[in-house]
């Protein structure tokens, strides 16, 4: 066949490469579909169908009385300013460890293709200090710092802040990494300082990557404050919770109408700044 | 002296190329304050790694390298990062970002006198916009100044280029390719610009070029590159036709891929 010919005559070098790594991959996700206990025919028996239906069916109607609802956006509003606080937190740890752990904004990698001894010593330890802040999840920060500072929403703040700034750090240093070196190499090759040079040629360039990012780490935080509410860090997490071990279902289903809106309006809020950017 | 360069190699530091070779071999030139230069040769020869030599943006591997009367590799990394702002590297793609405006990417020149407030602070407002629009007024440009960079057209984006050299406050000027994307007229206009600019701040001006005609009407003395080696280094009057022929003699194929376009091409922004 003359396809098998030219193939045979231009092999394509990737080809053996590819079909290695997806056994590979096959052969790795086997034992962690096993060891996962994935065995999703159990939703189906008749008894959790039973269990399902019986909790499913209190969510209709969804809880819409006067008190109940100005309750619930006394809460709301707690758990965004959870957020928004807690994010305004991290950026600030966020930033200046991206500084630092950004290697495009290297002058010694300019000049010789390697980054001098110490600051790449200070990059590696701003880019473990990423991964240590993020390492432990917001949970398990806001259940620490609820026995330290108390039950309520400043043990959220603060858990969401030491989470989310690893979180940003860490891929705020790839967006800017990944993005086009060109704008920036050339304005150190010019003389012009780090910072100066991040400014005018990094962050033009990737400015709408890292403000989509920001705002769906806004949103991943509005819904990881729901999830500490759970253990005591204040906001609607913390009346979900109640309503929860009532049973009460209308309750709770009016709850996750919220939270869809939430997750809605931060939507709306970054197309809106991406097209701004754009 | 502005640049002095004594058996000078270069080894092509490059993640692409694991089996590193020399990109510059013995390469020695004396240039003097002020000089004007072309650098012709073959696509490969070297001549942005010489340009990018000059610039303290390779280290040299082997001989000596001097600018302004100073080694740039003897130099603490500050001071060397500081000589760096009295040279200016304009490569062959203009290094705009696309959604920066044209105002900002002109006043991206400054940025080596600038404090790092002062650049801030011309991001929120441009602290001189008279200076970037006269720039572009030279290149004929003066109307896209608050334009965005992703607007211009290729031979544009070249200009606003060169507006940001004519901001810098460099005294050496080391432009590759900078006609490329121009038409004859714009190429003309723009070289005799850049030729103005050097002579009336007495700057050093080194320029490479595919343009044989222009480099040999416009410059007094033209440097033929070919292989990583200077083959001549003479003032026009004696460059001969059969020296251009020798310098762009063909050679058969090697398949070997060319260092120095490799690293421009991944640099090419796709212009929407």
């Amino acid at each position: 066949m003359i396809s098998n010919a030219a193939f045979a005559h231009h092999p394509d070098p990737a080809w053996r490469g590819r079909i290695t790594a997806t056994l590979i991959a096959l052969l790795l996700l086997w034992p962690m579909l096993i060891a996962s206990e994935f065995k999703p025919w159990i939703l189906l028996d008749a008894q959790s169908l039973g269990a399902t239906w019986h909790f499913l069916s209190g969510f209709f109607p969804p809880a819409h009385s006067r008190e109940f609802l100005l309750l619930i956006l006394e809460a709301t509003w707690q758990t965004i300013a959870i957020a928004t606080a807690g994010l305004t937190l991290a950026l600030l740890g966020a930033i200046p460890l991206t500084l630092l752990a950004t290697e495009s904004l290297s002058v010694s990698r300019l000049e010789s293709g390697h980054m001098r001894f110490a600051g790449a010593v200070v990059r590696q330890v701003a880019r473990w200090l990423l991964v240590l802040l993020r390492s432990v999840p917001e949970l398990v920060w806001a259940l620490l710092l609820v026995r330290i500072v108390g039950l309520g929403p400043t043990a959220g703040v603060l858990a969401i802040a030491l989470t989310y700034s690893g979180m940003l750090g860490k891929v705020y240093a790839e967006i800017l990494e990944s993005s086009e070196a060109h704008a920036t190499q050339s304005l150190l090759k010019n003389g012009s300082g780090r910072l100066a040079a991040l400014f005018y040629g990094a962050l033009p360039a990737s400015a709408s990557e890292l403000v989509s990012y920001t705002t769906f780490r806004w949103e991943c935080a509005i819904r990881g404050s729901v999830v500490m509410g759970f253990v005591g860090a204040g906001g609607i997490g913390q009346r979900m919770d109640e309503s929860m071990k009532m049973l009460a279902g209308n309750e709770v289903s009016t709850m996750l109408i919220i939270f869809v809106l939430l997750v809605a309006c931060a939507d709306l809020v970054s197309t809106f700044l991406r097209k701004r950017l754009g | 002296m502005s640049f002095v360069l004594r058996c000078t190699s270069v080894r092509y530091a490059s993640t692409e190329h694991s089996d590193s070779f020399h990109a510059l071999n013995d390469v020695s030139l004396t240039i003097a304050q002020g000089e004007q230069i072309a650098l012709i040769g073959p696509s490969g020869a070297g001549k942005t790694t010489l340009l990018h030599t000059m610039a303290c943006a390779h280290r040299t591997e082997s001989g000596e390298l001097s600018v302004f009367g100073v080694e740039p590799w003897a130099l603490s990394h500050a001071e060397r990062h500081a000589l760096r702002a009295r040279l200016f590297l304009a490569p062959q793609t203009p290094p705009l970002p696309p959604r920066q405006r044209v105002v900002t990417a002109v006043l991206a020149g400054c940025l080596p006198q600038w404090s790092f407030w002062q650049a801030i602070a011309s991001l929120v407002r441009p602290s001189d916009p008279d200076t970037a629009y006269d720039a572009l007024a030279r290149f004929n440009l003066q109307d896209k100044l608050y334009a965005r960079v992703d607007r211009l057209s290729g031979g544009e984006r070249q200009r606003c280029g060169m507006a940001r050299l004519l901001v810098s406050k460099a005294d050496a000027f080391l432009v590759d390719e900078p006609l490329s994307a121009l038409d004859p007229t714009l190429a003309l206009q723009t070289l005799a610009t850049l030729q103005q600019e050097a002579t009336s701040r007495n700057a050093t001006l080194v320029c490479s070029l595919h343009q044989v005609e222009l480099a040999l009407s416009h410059f007094p003395r033209i440097v033929g590159l070919r292989e990583g080696r200077i083959v001549f280094d003479a003032p026009r009057a004696a460059v001969t036709e059969a020296m251009i022929a020798e310098l762009y003699r063909n050679e058969k194929h090697t398949g070997q891929d060319d260092p120095v376009a490799t690293q421009a091409d991944t640099h090419i922004t796709p212009q929407f």
